[in-house]
């Protein structure tokens, strides 16, 4: 493959700069002592010191966390599940049917799911909070899940499930044997997917989280609402550090799991 | 067979008519009612009057202009970052802005375009002069885009990465450019990915009522916007609904337009 040309590597740094420019702003202003995003003062650690005794804010982190984790291993499971489903519906007709209603909730607005789960939560008696903002997360993950799953099920050889069959398998162990294993990039996929999109949700949630339960969107909303607060830009660079220390031990993990596939898979 | 296939439907479809199907049963159900609670139409002949019918068209019509900048940024990005050396970490690069939570990046421009922000600082210093940017249509725009680009650069890169290297060696051997390459062998087989993108983030972009109200200052007033107004401030939850069900009968119909087209495709 050819390398890169001088352009190309200036597009891309340009589009790295612009990417992370917002971000590295927002760090740069939390150490600043006049508390605003512009005029740096003089350094000061004053924001930070603020964030670590805001029990509030550290609550609403942890829920947010927690939420996040939750909601895409329940909707992983559920996904894997429906996808699993759907592959072995091979009837056209059925099978339209049921990727148009997978579809539905990825092609909807978010306000239009925050709006009708508001309308579905108080109807059905659910108290707004964290089991009514848990249950819509893992509601609008599980079809970005399926869709995560369904090509890698897809891309799958029919002769593989046969050999497995004919070598003793049961229905059990053909999918936990040869189809997981097969299908685990799209699980993972799906898994980072649902965690990007649980973490980065605002509108949903703030339809149905209530009074008594936040997310760190919805507190973020309604803060910078009321102009620039400096314990945000704290509570920015620590998300953003915290990020980077997980995308590294991603990265390293990753790059020992490309090598396992050599050993894992046995050899004639 | 048909035993292990029931199995898995069943929790599936369980979950979809629970949460897929009931909610949005409820929302056109609660469209037909006012404020009092009694049967009427007048949601939707409220609906058609000129300024909700201008709405939509606003909200199209910058939902498209998001979608259109972003695909522009975002292909070139995908192209050329599959051919770095570092591929996947560069991958992850993109990605990590997209885990930091959207409304903090939304709040960092709140900083950056503010009237003593670090762009009209930029500004005066090269001599244009300071610039109203917050609360104008370009800033809503270029907020949007920058934080629906990491959702368009993944399924292009994801189709890039899915074509055969032997195909681009068969062109360049049968005499072709490398703008020809690009335009006959390599853009068709990235359609998918574009779609993808496109969807994932002109849906979204329908619904942005966080960014009108922190970057547009009520300047912008989309559908989202207006749905948020009727459901949590003015508590006219059967014009909520009445905006959210045309909104769903459109998407229903872009859904089955761009729907028949993929599934053609497929056969082919």
């Amino acid at each position: 493959m050819s390398k890169n040309n001088k352009l190309s590597q200036l597009y891309l740094v340009v589009v790295f700069l612009v990417l992370y420019a917002p971000i590295l702003y927002l760090m740069y202003y939390s150490f600043n002592s006049a508390g605003t995003m512009h005029g740096f003062e003089g350094f000061t650690l004053e924001w930070y010191d603020e964030v670590f005794h805001d029990t509030r804010l550290l609550i609403i982190v942890l829920n947010t966390v927690v939420i996040a984790l939750f909601s895409s291993a329940i909707s992983t499971i559920l996904g894997v599940v429906g996808a699993l489903a759907i592959d072995r519906v091979r009837r056209s007709k059925p099978r339209n049917a049921l990727l148009a209603m997978n579809n539905v909730l990825i092609v909807s607005p978010d306000v239009i799911i925050g709006a009708s789960f508001l309308i579905f939560f108080t109807m059905i008696g659910i108290k707004l909070g964290f089991v009514s903002v848990l249950l819509s997360h893992i509601a609008f993950s599980v079809p970005i899940v399926v869709l995560m799953v369904l090509p890698k099920l897809q891309e799958m050889s029919p002769t593989l499930l046969d050999a497995a069959r004919d070598l003793g398998a049961s229905g059990w162990g053909v999918v936990t044997k040869v189809v997981i294993p097969f299908i685990r990039p799209g699980i993972f996929a799906g898994f980072f997917m649902a965690l990007t999109y649980s973490l980065d949700d605002f509108a949903v949630t703030f339809f149905v989280t209530g009074n008594g339960f936040s997310t760190l969107s919805v507190e973020i909303y309604s803060r910078a609402r009321h102009g620039i607060s400096p314990s945000i830009n704290a509570l920015s660079t620590l998300i953003f550090l915290f990020t980077m220390i997980l995308v590294v031990g991603y990265y390293f993990l990753t790059r020992r799991g490309n090598r396992r596939p050599e050993w894992g898979v046995q050899q004639p | 067979m048909t035993k292990t296939r029931n199995l898995y439907l069943i929790p599936y479809i369980a979950w979809m008519l629970l949460f897929v199907a009931t909610p949005i049963i409820l929302i056109v159900y609660d469209s037909f009612f006012d404020v009092e609670g009694h049967f009427t139409w007048g949601n939707f002949q409220k609906f058609l009057t000129p300024v909700y019918l201008r709405m939509t068209f606003n909200s199209f019509w910058y939902a498209f202009l998001i979608t259109l900048f972003s695909l522009l940024v975002a292909y070139p990005t995908a192209y050329w970052l599959r051919r770095t050396k570092h591929k996947q970490l560069w991958l992850l690069l993109i990605i990590v802005p997209s885990w930091i939570n959207l409304l903090l990046k939304t709040y960092a421009f709140i900083g950056l375009f503010g009237t003593y922000g670090f762009v009209n600082s930029f500004l005066d210093w090269v001599g244009i002069g300071t610039q109203q940017i917050l609360f104008t249509d370009f800033s809503f725009v270029f907020v949007s885009v920058y934080i629906f680009i990491p959702f368009m650069i993944l399924p292009i890169y994801n189709s890039l990465e899915e074509i055969n290297p032997s195909l681009l060696y068969a062109s360049r051997d049968l005499g072709a450019s490398p703008w020809m390459t690009f335009r006959r062998v390599v853009f068709p087989l990235t359609l998918g990915g574009v779609k993808a993108g496109c969807q994932a983030v002109f849906i979204p972009a329908l619904s942005l009522f966080m960014i009108t109200r922190l970057i547009a200052g009520n300047r912008v007033v989309t559908l989202g916007t207006a749905i948020e107004q009727h459901f949590l401030v003015t508590q006219d939850w059967g014009m909520g609904s009445a905006i959210a069900v045309l909104l769903i009968i459109v998407m229903a119909v872009i859904m089955i337009a761009t729907g028949n087209r993929g599934a053609r495709n497929t056969i082919r």
